[in-house]
């Protein structure tokens, strides 16, 4: 969870990066630890897309308050 | 008196004097037991709904008018607002209302001509509602560009709810999903869906509220037609994708959602395509930023060619001045050696000259020249011997050494 709510984050830092290094005004230096950093974060937030660790949940409201209980959402079987 | 009198004499007359209230029931019965129950059509004027909740109005057509009630558990379960001008067809009984002494039908059932009650019904809240500006496009939001957690309004138990979790889990197996188990349709599922997008709404951690359900008649999905359904879509903070299974008819629902599909999959779709194009873009960004790079240290690699060539060229230079000195170095060289043979020339002549000058000629005619020892001194004058000198006398082809025995002077 807590890398998702740094996705958009990311991806914008990303998206600047990509910016910052066509434009092409950094030095050669600066361009490398841009690259890096860029490549970096392409990758986890890739990875984040790709996770298959997912949750499906019913909310219940009882009283006023809200509980999650498990929801099997497993394919039925075929008839 | 005189009405005693009077009395008496109108009872001779006719056989009963009236009241108001008995006459009126008089006709109320006759028009009860005569007319009764009808079906009526024509055109709703003076409409007004009272604070009790019974409609009052009249119906007319080019030349009649009759009044008109429908009272308040008559009109309860009406689907459209009547309204003036709208032609209707009726159902109820033309009754007498005593107090005012009027004729009227009490209306049980109303139905406007031509569209359908429903039809209309939607017809005037989507009317409404649009004044009211629900379906603005600048309410619209937009979806994330990544929805990791979906709340979905729908019940748990139709098809709707399963073609979203299985393309999800298939498409998109990032995103969470939230699930508002409601009824989808019937009298309580207007409220219940209502209640769940403004549940969703206030459970917090969620990117978008899809509301949902799967294909059906009309009559169905009406309740995605109900205004506290457009309003608690309206009033929602989350984005809304409206998802009600339908071919021929939008809902209102669907007006004033942010998105709306089609289908319950089309929605989950839209989960998965943001997906699949954020993954896409990122594979861009790699490919920009290499791209980027090689930009960057190609051009690097240019300046430096520049830089080469500005560092080559004096280089350059020198080899040519090398060159000139290397051209002027061969002219020098012909030039002195030009000179120097003609400087060569010159001097043997001049040697030719000088040897005719030689004293070493003169003895080649028969001459000699004497020098005293050991000082080599040319003898010019007798005045510098003296007997026992020794001297060295060169003659032509040699020289001999001889010692003076006398001296002799001219004079002596």
């Amino acid at each position: 969870m807590k890398d998702k709510s740094t996705f958009e984050e990311d991806l914008k830092k990303l998206q600047k990066i990509v910016e910052e290094l066509s434009s092409g005004k950094i030095t050669l230096g600066e361009s490398l630890k841009k690259y890096e950093e860029g490549v970096k974060l392409a990758q986890s937030c890739s990875q984040v897309l790709a996770e298959a660790q997912r949750k499906v949940e019913l909310l219940m409201k009882k009283d006023g308050k809200f509980s999650l209980e498990k929801f099997d959402d497993s394919d039925p079987v075929e008839k | 008196m005189l009405s005693l009198w009077l009395k008496r004499k109108m009872q001779k007359l006719s056989k009963h004097i009236y009241t108001i209230s008995e006459i009126t029931q008089v006709i109320k019965g006759l028009i009860e037991n005569n007319v009764g129950e009808v079906w009526l059509q024509g055109e709703i004027s003076n409409f007004k709904a009272a604070a009790s909740g019974h409609f009052y109005f009249s119906l007319k057509d080019q030349n009649s008018l009759i009044m008109a009630a429908m009272f308040a558990n008559a009109n309860k379960g009406l689907r459209f607002k009547p309204e003036d001008g709208l032609e209707v067809i009726c159902f109820g009984k033309v009754d007498v209302y005593g107090p005012r002494g009027q004729y009227q039908i009490i209306v049980e059932r109303i139905e406007p001509k031509g569209l359908g009650a429903q039809q209309l019904a939607f017809e005037q809240l989507k009317k409404k509602l649009a004044a009211e500006g629900l379906f603005e496009a600048s309410h619209k939001k937009s979806l994330p560009p990544m929805p990791f957690s979906a709340g979905i309004v729908t019940s748990s138990k139709g098809a709707a709810v399963r073609d979203i979790l299985q393309i999800l889990k298939k498409g998109s197996p990032c995103v969470d999903v939230i699930l508002r188990d409601v009824r989808v349709q019937g009298d309580q599922a207007a409220g219940e869906i209502a209640q769940a997008i403004e549940d969703l709404n206030n459970f917090g951690n969620l990117d978008l509220i899809i509301v949902s359900r799967g294909g059906g008649s009309t009559e169905d999905l009406w309740s995605f037609n109900e205004e506290k359904v457009a309003r608690a879509i309206y009033n929602s903070k989350l984005p809304v994708i409206s998802a009600v299974g339908h071919q021929i008819n939008i809902t209102l629902a669907d007006l004033v959602a942010d998105v709306f599909v089609e289908t319950p999959s089309a929605a989950a779709k839209i989960i998965v395509d943001k997906k699949n194009a954020l993954l896409a873009e990122l594979v861009d960004f790699k490919h920009q930023l290499n791209f980027s790079l090689n930009a960057a240290i190609g051009e690097l690699k240019n300046r430096l060619t520049g830089l080469t060539h500005m560092l080559k060229s004096p280089l350059d230079r020198l080899l040519e001045k090398q060159q000139q000195v290397d051209e002027l170095l061969t002219g020098l060289n012909y030039n002195l050696g030009h000179f120097l043979e003609l400087a060569g020339e010159r001097s043997n002549s001049l040697i030719q000259r000088l040897g005719a000058l030689s004293p070493l000629a003169i003895l080649s005619r028969g001459y000699s020249l004497t020098m005293l020892l050991p000082a080599e001194s040319i003898v010019k004058d007798i005045d510098q011997l003296k007997p026992g000198d020794k001297l060295k006398t060169v003659l032509h082809q040699g020289f001999l050494i001889s010692a003076v025995e006398e001296v002799f002077n001219h004079e002596g």
